[in-house]
């Protein structure tokens, strides 16, 4: 399994989790979680996804999504799950 | 699972907090580069430099977009130059040579710093390391990114005088030949007492002799994450002052072990060490002064200010202890004057001097770091200066340091701009009384009764 942390932040709009999970599913990441919260007043999205069958270079989905942000005006990120994992968990 | 207050936790702490790993460092092993002949000598340090670190910027920045997390500097340290150049310098200009083929290699492998060009002369001056002493001013006035740092002092062998003298001057003709840049040269030479073979951080690194042929080093960061937490709990008791700290300094550190070991599984190269300190930044709010500020002083170098800083220091490597399995280097709260504003800013209004920070040299992880005095102070005032910050080190088993700048032409009240992340200082006032006839005296300052341990 190869985790990754997708996160989305900014203006909420129609199809940004539709969008987000059409690129995924076109490149074979399997999506694992979804928890999304408002947080003064601005959107919040993350996704815990498998990246291990990606089919593309990590560097690519992670170009692909940040541009798929900018078009819908939010910001999309795209990191490895382990900087999480060391930072809150002993 | 982590959750996604967890996940805005850390984002939040690089995007608005200034969290980073400030430096990935590769420590090289030059001893096999000795050679009779200077120009083979060269030809091994420039090979052997690009192509063990030929990887390393490439690696870090993979490692930094990957995570999410910006790795600031990607540097080489390199074995005591003065080991290594023994056998074929017989003049300091041999030794010009070697730094700056240092500098050509720095260049071609794109880090921005390259440390060791330095001696060990803790106890005696061999004749290569006077050599190479006499050569830093017109190593660094001739080259970009190669770091000096002479080691003076330890514990254990009390503090070479004769050194320190040596150093006083050296200083003085490194601001000179670096002029036309106000004295640059000397904020990439530091003297130091009770050096680490270890250290990450410039301009002290140095890849020790105690050192394996290769490492990787990680020196972390974040003064701007303990600052914001502490914003939230104004006015709690000590206990949750330092717990705060120390929680805050578990998780930064953290960062810096998991780019420390992906670094090291892609390059190759075994770990060694992590530095755990508070290393500040011109940038607003990433300020070790603001951080003092935030436990309860109107401004750094008030009343008070050794007390908080002693705290900072402790639960910083309390915390970052539990997080790394190694932990090396300098390791605490970095108290430079032009890299941090909130320091520049004390200083400015008067709230901060040369003696009170000397006095926060005790309880801090170095010592007078980024510090612009006046262009005409005598070179027996700065190994003065060099003398009480080794003796500092010497007596409390700690690391010292001196990085000071005479600033040619400019005087009390005038600003120097370094640039960059050297950022920019006010000259500040040095006392005005001699201590020649201290400093011309010979010889050395023997090992204190507490470095008898056996």
């Amino acid at each position: 399994m190869n985790k990754t942390i997708i996160t989305v932040v900014g203006k909420d709009t129609k199809g940004i989790i539709a969008r987000v999970c059409t690129y995924l599913a076109e490149n074979e990441v399997n999506i694992l979680d979804i928890s999304q919260t408002i947080v003064g007043g601005y959107f919040n999205m993350m996704m815990i996804v498998d990246m291990s069958q990606l089919a593309v270079h990590y560097e690519q989905a992670q170009n692909d999504l940040e541009e798929l942000g900018r078009t819908m005006g939010v910001q999309v990120k795209c990191q490895r799950e382990e900087i999480f994992e060391k930072m809150h968990r002993i | 699972m982590i959750n996604i207050n967890e996940v805005l936790e850390t984002n939040k702490m690089v995007e608005q907090q200034n969290l980073d790993v400030r430096t990935i460092t590769m420590g090289i092993n030059l001893l096999g580069c000795a050679d009779k002949d200077l120009v083979m000598c060269c030809q091994k340090i420039y090979s052997k430099i690009t192509t063990l670190a030929r990887d390393l910027v490439k690696t870090g920045e993979d490692i930094s977009r990957e995570y999410g997390v910006p790795i600031v500097n990607k540097r080489v340290s390199i074995t005591p130059i003065s080991l290594v150049g023994a056998s074929c310098c017989k003049t300091p200009e041999d030794y010009v040579k070697i730094a700056q083929t240092l500098d050509r290699a720095a260049k071609e492998v794109g880090v921005n710093f390259l440390g060791g060009y330095s001696a060990i002369v803790s106890k005696g001056m061999t004749q290569s390391d006077e050599l190479l002493i006499r050569s830093i001013p017109q190593a660094m006035a001739t080259t970009d990114f190669i770091c000096s740092s002479v080691n003076v002092g330890s514990t254990k062998t009390g503090i070479n005088m004769d050194a320190v003298r040596l150093m006083g001057e050296i200083i003085k003709q490194t601001a000179e030949a670096t002029k036309d840049k106000d004295s640059l040269g000397c904020g990439k030479l530091v003297v130091l007492c009770n050096a680490p073979d270890d250290n990450p951080f410039m301009a002290g690194a140095f890849h020790g002799v105690s050192e394996a042929d290769a490492i990787i080093n990680v020196g972390v960061s974040g003064p701007g994450v303990v600052n914001s937490v502490l914003q939230t709990i104004k006015g709690e008791s000590f206990e949750v002052l330092c717990e705060t700290i120390k929680k805050t300094a578990f998780k930064i550190t953290r960062v810096g072990q998991l780019v420390a070991q992906e670094a090291s599984r892609r390059l190759g190269i075994p770990f060694g060490i992590i530095d755990l300190s508070l290393a500040p930044t011109p940038a607003i709010g990433d300020s070790v002064a603001d951080i003092l500020c935030q436990c309860g002083l109107e401004r750094a170098g008030a009343p008070g200010t050794t007390a908080a800083l002693a705290l900072l220091n402790d639960q910083v490597k309390k915390g970052g202890v539990m997080a790394s399995s190694y932990v090396g280097g300098l390791s605490g709260a970095f108290i430079p004057v032009s890299e941090d504003q909130g320091m520049i800013d004390a200083v400015e209004c008067g709230a901060l001097t040369l003696e009170k920070l000397e006095a926060m040299t005790c309880v801090c992880s170095v010592g007078l770091d980024m510090i612009a005095i006046p262009g005409d102070t005598p070179a027996t005032t700065i190994s003065g200066i060099i003398a009480d910050e080794a003796a500092i080190g010497m007596v409390n088993q700690k690391t010292t340091a001196v990085r000071i700048i005479p600033v040619v032409g400019k005087t009390v009240g005038d600003t120097v701009e370094f640039g960059g992340l050297l950022g920019y200082a006010p000259v500040m006032p040095v006392n005005k009384y001699s201590c020649a006839d201290f400093i011309n005296r010979n010889g050395r300052i023997p090992a204190p009764i507490h470095s008898f341990k056996n």
